[in-house]
């Protein structure tokens, strides 16, 4: 009665669809700068972009580093940001789901402090840390650990209360029940929340970046603007794009691996 | 002899939103002997689940209580397993890991847990099928992982809650003699809610029928004398059917 392994190939034409569409994409962005359509002063074109890319991997100028060195600083930047958020809003909102003292002193601070934008506390941060590593961080942090506290809570509290009831007839305890029961229903939206913090750190480090640096892909854009080169502003734009989209390819891994049993 | 589960004149009231009352069980007094399977037979609206559920400790009673070898319930405990209609079995764990969870959650070690969990997937026929997620298997299957957890767990009293009301016609027969064989090798005190005639005389020691329409009242007690295996085509187990219809309405 065991159950046969098969391998289910998808169609080919459904693999390349996407290499098929950045290509397009690409393509089409090359033309409309080739053509004059926009010119070349507003937006450079994609081979420009590569052109001035491989320059940047051994030359620092103009602006003062290398793009490796600038990516560097913005990663270390963007994880220390996301790693603190997870760490903190992650367990902050699994026990507000689940413990209703937690949920009675975090809730009111946390519902005030939320609609506050991080961009907003820039100034503050710098008074407090100046423009070096912590005060990016901080500003990183406030924008990852909101979705990690909503989407942890709203996870536990959307357990299925039945297979609570269940637990509890098995003599389960309170911490009992958390642990092996909202803690794992809640994990499909905490992995959510991987990928929303990501996403939102990463925006707000471009934007802590553009205000207070002197080193990463934020500053890397700045500095195109302020010397008028459009190709610089490019770079760093893609630069942040496709290492955001490299970061969320990983988490996604992470999460079919660890989620094989709820998705089907 | 005494009784395994008393319930002394339980009714039950709900409050539901806020202001309107619902009566759902009334003046319910029955004991379930020791070792005993009880079949309550009742039709939908008829608070059976309700009388479970307050008997596994998940509700309290608006009156009266309910006695486990003397001693009244206060709340759910492992000395009471329930097995849900729908199954509840936790998605992400395997059907090795659904069926250990009990002991588990006792602090049972490891090679012990390990050894009942293995015992009780092979009682309900699952060997082979440890590693499988729930979703993998039908709903037949589903079920049977869901008493394997019920048993895992040593409980002195099963409480199945129309365990087989999602099964096709088929399955719901062939699981009702599983269940039949389950419990004569390992007997336990069962209390089965159902509202199929036949599976309640198919596999009733005794039948307690509930009167229909909120709020459910006790209507009569049924013994069934048949020998085991029973058939449903025996003459003996027609012509209970045919008295048991005959005096209840089984119909909503």
């Amino acid at each position: 009665m065991a159950y046969e392994e098969v391998k289910v190939r998808k169609p080919l034409g459904l693999i390349l669809l996407p290499f098929f569409s950045i290509f397009c994409f690409f393509g089409a962005w090359e033309l409309i700068v080739r053509l004059g359509i926009v010119p070349a002063t507003m937006l450079a074109a994609p081979s420009a972009v590569g052109n001035l890319f491989v320059e940047k991997l051994t030359n620092p100028n103009p602006d003062g580093a290398t793009i490796l060195v600038h990516a560097w600083v913005s990663m270390q930047e963007a994880f220390l940001g996301y790693l603190l958020a997870l760490g903190i809003g992650l367990p902050l909102g699994l026990f507000m789901g689940w413990f209703g003292v937690v949920r009675g002193i975090a809730r009111p601070i946390f519902e005030l402090i939320r609609p506050i934008p991080p961009i907003a506390w820039i100034p503050l941060t710098v008074f407090w840390f100046g423009i070096g590593l912590w005060g990016k961080v901080f500003i990183i942090w406030l924008g990852g650990v909101v979705p990690c506290v909503i989407n942890a809570f709203v996870g536990v509290r959307m357990t299925n209360p039945t297979l609570i009831q269940m637990a509890r007839t098995y003599g389960a305890s309170d911490w009992q029940i958390f642990k092996t029961l909202c803690v794992p229903s809640a994990l499909p939206m905490v992995f959510g929340a991987l990928q929303i913090a990501l996403a939102s750190c990463w925006t707000n480090l471009v934007a802590a970046e553009l205000l207070a640096a002197d080193q990463g892909l934020g500053y890397l854009i700045t500095m195109g603007r302020r010397l008028a080169l459009p190709d610089m502003v490019v770079l760093g734009m893609v630069s942040v794009g496709v290492m955001g989209a490299l970061i969320g390819m990983v988490i996604d891994q992470v999460e079919k691996r660890l989620l094989a049993g709820i998705r089907r | 002899m005494t009784a395994k589960i008393e319930c002394r004149h339980i009714s039950k009231v709900f409050i539901q939103k806020g202001k309107q009352r619902v009566h759902v069980l009334e003046d319910i007094s029955l004991a379930v002997r020791n070792n005993e399977f009880l079949v309550i037979l009742g039709p939908g609206q008829s608070g059976k689940s309700t009388l479970l559920r307050i008997i596994a400790g998940l509700e309290t009673p608006s009156e009266g209580q309910v006695l486990l070898d003397g001693r009244p319930v206060t709340g759910p405990g492992p000395d009471r397993g329930l097995v849900f209609q729908s199954y509840m079995l936790f998605p992400w764990k395997t059907v090795f890991g659904n069926v250990e969870l009990g002991p588990r959650l006792r602090g049972v070690p490891r090679e012990e847990r390990r050894r009942i969990a293995q015992h009780y997937i092979e009682l309900v026929g699952l060997g082979g099928f440890e590693k499988h997620y729930p979703h993998q298997l039908s709903g037949g299957m589903k079920q049977r992982v869901g008493i394997a957890r019920a048993y895992a767990n040593n409980p002195q009293v099963m409480l199945l809650d129309e365990p087989f009301g999602q099964l096709d016609a088929q399955t719901r027969y062939f699981m009702e003699k599983e269940t039949a064989r389950i419990w004569e090798t390992e007997k336990r005190t069962v209390l089965f809610v159902t509202n199929n005639i036949d599976e309640a005389i198919f596999l009733g020691d005794r039948i307690v029928t509930l009167k229909g329409k909120l709020p459910g009242r006790m209507d009569r007690l049924w013994e069934v004398n048949l020998p085991r295996p029973r058939e449903h085509t025996d003459m003996a187990f027609l012509k209970l059917r045919h008295t048991i219809t005959a005096a209840c309405e089984l119909t909503l």
